[in-house]
């Protein structure tokens, strides 16, 4: 220092301390042994959930929150799989005719409890026909509770389909419905008709505080609920008393982080154990680490591109075919999907059991599409619009670029194309109206039932009331799907389901594009997570081993 | 000075109607109306928009169903600490910067720092809260990447000031909590007032500047004072007050900037609230989330106006 003049110094010196002002407090953290501890599981969830009580909104987000922690269906699904398993209902008959669905209960099914409420009985039939009925019957004291809708239940036509809900004894419950639907238990299985306690609601009731009964819920799940801060976090405490199953992890939480990079910035930091949405980049950089795990599960869902086929010349199926024959499908897994979706050849995905090979898959040949055109009369080209949706979804992370991708490929056969896009709402609503040409759009499935993607997707019925958007109402499909949805034989359910994607190839409602796997991407020390092909994650059993333990 | 008062509150008042007009506007976007008005014509319900507002009924989202105005309450708290705490460096750091460049004017230090806040003065802070994220959390791991504690220590809401609430609630952490809850809270509150405080220092700098070419400075200097009382006692008590309205000035800047730096951040205040409503179409709480801001913002620009109306008499003028 003997260099620097007395002046200077004191110069250096408050440059230091102005420095050292604006990193105030940036002493190393109090350090705590680790971030998550052994019997703590911090989940980095996407967003808020909208409600606590997966009856009244239907988003992916209410769902993750409330269907693996709080509560349980009659039935559902084998982890990680779309096949039916008991649940609250231990076993089920049904009718010869379809109609009559007779359901035996657990005996041993506790509910959480609160400080409004604690249970004095465990559930039996009048809570399975309170959970319907709130939802079925316009007059029940529940049904307008805090202004809610249902909208799976009102979605599926249940309030229509169910005929009546009787109590046939203490842990008997009888569904009687108007006509056959065979995805009747697929859909009773969905997380959407969660089973609540009546007894919670009688006791609010009383208390005249029935609006905390979805705000602070009670219900039978291997977690119950303690506490919701929106935009911060929701915090679980392990359910000891579950009936079916014991996780080792005592305190979840779910830690809502809505910024992508931040979210993997925060698991890559150790402040979650698990992380919600990955992007393709995420999953690469994963790949890399091996103390993280990807959990991937084929998805129920396809991308689409679908055409009006009431606008000329799309209503022609020659000219529908030579789409199917102008796009390369493969530079748009690689560029919008980054490889991680597979090429899809109908609306079904291979994960889904009514899945057919077709003999003829769906292939890139510009030669053929132009000689289609040429057969069909248009081998001038024609002009043509691809409306792109405006948002990213797990099913299509990019439709703007699919959509460049796919404008590139028509002008090699002569069709010039505008892309068209409006906002989100403006979309749907205008697409609905039947106001496109072409569209880019998907679909995720909310049951396993291939009836899922079939009728609300290519039905004549949905044709006019907006979810077919292809507008594309085929009597022989139909009458064939109907069968299908009014069978119970799967084996039998499996030929009709042969038959419509049979036709589907032909007639070329849409182009196929891809099914996107979902991912999860969790700490290896984390194990027993699941993901439902229907995107749901599944806390149950999950255990939390030590670091060293998980090389 | 009545006169000038005054004219204060009348134009905050035309403000605060403009401000009502624009959040009634967007009230009626909702699909269901906010309120049970009387009447049907859309002007009269304007003026039962503003009685519901007085009587602090500001509707319901339509949404979640919960009450606006205690949502907002609910998330105020997080926004106002991250924000005091960014004001505190706006005005620590930006002086003292400031300061520096302006004792060393024309050397390499005024040169950097006055590089430097040119540099934070353009950066957007989305982009640079990730770097800081990358650097202290990913790289140093000193700092936590985002929320305001870390999960193994549960605090309930009772102030709902982290800070706060670590300090009084009923728990067993100790002072554990509260440092760990201020250490969430440093990186959004750097990212939040890097803005301002590049302005706050590039200002005290040129105010310092000026006032050393006066007169009573150079009488000062040839007296034999040190540089330091000079600029500390002399120079920056006449500078204060223009600094002081500066400052005022940074708090909209600071408004803006939180929505950014809580969605970064996954800080749970009103600004992520706002954000969320936005994507949800939740046009109650859009409304009332726009019409606490701005208001706060009204206010406080008000409160500033009067301040600096004390301060500077130059400022007093009779109306015109």
């Amino acid at each position: 220092m003997s260099f620097v003049s007395e002046k200077k110094s004191s110069h250096t010196k408050l440059l230091l301390l102005s420095f050292l002002a604006c990193l105030i407090g940036c002493q190393p953290s109090i350090s705590v042994d680790s971030k998550t501890g052994s019997n703590l599981l911090v989940y980095c969830s996407e967003g808020s959930p909208v409600s606590l009580n997966p009856q009244t909104n239907t988003s992916g987000t209410t769902v993750d929150a409330t269907a693996p922690t709080l509560f349980n269906q009659l039935l559902d699904y084998i982890p990680g799989t779309t096949e039916l398993r008991p649940s609250i209902a231990t076993e089920w008959s049904i009718n010869e005719k379809g109609t009559i669905y007779r359901f035996t209960l657990r005996d041993d099914i506790a509910f959480h409890s609160n400080e409004h409420f604690s249970p004095s009985r465990h559930l039996n039939a009048d809570d399975v026909i309170f959970s319907y009925n709130r939802q079925r019957l316009a007059n029940h004291p529940l049904h307008n509770l805090n202004g809610n809708s249902y909208p799976y239940f009102n979605g599926q036509g249940l309030a229509k389909l169910i005929k009546r809900i009787e109590k046939t004894g203490q842990y008997q419950v009888e569904i009687e419905l108007t006509r056959p639907e065979s995805p009747f238990l697929s859909i009773l299985a969905t997380p959407f008709l969660p089973i609540q306690s009546k007894e919670y609601a009688d006791t609010l009731m009383k208390k005249n505080q029935l609006e905390l009964y979805d705000k602070n819920p009670i219900g039978t799940g291997p977690f119950q609920y303690l506490a919701y801060e929106a935009d911060s976090y929701l915090r679980f405490k392990r359910f000891d008393k579950h009936f079916a199953f014991q996780s080792s992890v005592e305190h979840l939480v779910y830690s809502i982080t809505p910024d992508p990079a931040m979210r993997f910035a925060r698991f890559s930091a150790g402040e979650c154990d698990i992380m919600r949405y990955p992007l393709p980049v995420h999953n690469k950089l994963a790949a890399q680490d091996n103390t993280i795990e990807t959990i991937q599960t084929p998805a129920l869902n396809v991308a689409y591109w679908g055409f009006n086929t009431q606008k000329p010349p799309l209503n022609e199926p020659k000219v529908r075919q030579a789409l199917n024959f102008a796009v390369n499908r493969k530079a748009i897994a690689r560029a919008v999907y980054d490889n991680q979706a597979i090429l899809a050849e109908g609306p079904l995905g291979p994960s889904s059991w009514a899945y057919a090979i077709s003999q003829d898959k769906i292939i890139y040949n510009p030669e053929k599409a132009r000689q289609l055109l040429q057969e069909a009369g248009y081998g001038e080209g024609f002009n043509l619009d691809i409306w792109a949706m405006p948002v990213q979804r797990a099913y299509n992370p990019n439709a703007r670029k699919m959509a460049e991708m796919i404008q590139q490929d028509l002008l090699e056969i002569g069709i010039t194309s505008n892309i068209v896009s409006y906002q989100w709402g403006t979309f749907l609503n205008r697409v609905a109206a039947g106001q496109h040409q072409t569209v880019l759009l998907g679909w995720s499935a909310d049951n396993a039932d291939p009836d899922n993607f079939l009728t609300p997707l290519l039905s004549c019925a949905a044709s006019n009331n907006g979810s077919n958007y292809s507008r594309w109402c085929h009597t022989e499909f139909d009458n064939i799907i109907l069968k299908a949805r009014q069978e119970s034989d799967i084996e039998k359910r499996k030929l009709y389901y042969q038959q419509a994607q049979k036709i589907l190839h032909f007639e070329k409602p849409w182009l196929p594009i891809a099914h996107t796997p979902n991912n999860l991407l969790i700490k290896n020390t984390v194990k027993d997570v699941n993901l439902s092909p229907l995107g749901t994650i599944n806390f149950e059993g999950v255990t939390i081993i030590s670091k060293e333990d998980a090389f | 000075m009545l006169i000038s008062l005054l004219r204060i509150f009348v134009t905050a008042l035309i403000s605060l109607i403009g401000l009502t007009v624009i959040t009634f506007a967007i009230s009626l976007q909702s699909s269901i109306p906010l309120h049970d008005y009387q009447s049907h014509s859309v002007f009269v319900q304007y003026f039962e928009y503003l009685g519901y507002l007085f009587q602090a009924n500001w509707g319901t989202s339509n949404i979640t169903g919960s009450d606006v105005l205690s949502e907002f309450l609910k998330h105020f708290p997080a926004t106002l600490e991250l924000l005091l705490f960014a004001l505190l460096i706006v005005f620590i750091c930006g002086i003292s910067l400031g300061i520096v460049a302006a004792k060393n004017r024309g050397t390499w230090i005024d040169n950097s720092v006055m590089g430097a806040t040119l540099v934070g003065y353009s950066m957007p802070i989305f982009w640079w809260g990730l770097l800081l994220v990358l650097f202290f959390s990913l790289f140093l791991g000193i700092f936590p990447v985002a929320g305001r504690i870390d999960y193994q220590y549960y605090i309930e809401p009772i102030s709902r000031f982290m800070l706060v609430d670590t300090l009084i609630g009923n728990h067993s952490y100790g002072l554990s909590a509260f440092f760990n809850a201020l250490n969430h809270l440093i990186l959004p509150a750097i990212t939040l007032s890097w803005v301002p405080m590049a302005i706050m220092a590039r200002m005290t700098r040129s105010a310092l500047v000026n006032i050393l070419k006066f007169e009573y400075v150079r009488t000062a200097r040839s007296k034999g004072l040190s540089e330091n009382r000079i600029i500390w006692v002399h120079a920056l008590r006449n500078a204060l007050q223009s600094l002081l309205t500066i400052g005022g000035l940074q708090i909209s800047i600071l408004m803006t900037g939180i929505i950014i730096t809580e969605h970064i951040f996954a800080w749970p205040g009103v600004g992520n609230w706002l954000l969320r409503s936005v994507a949800r179409q939740d046009y109650p709480s859009i409304q009332g989330g726009i019409l606490a801001l701005s208001f706060m913002v009204i206010i406080f620009n008000v409160f500033i106006d009067i301040i600096s109306n004390f301060l500077d008499p130059k400022k007093r003028r009779p109306l015109a």
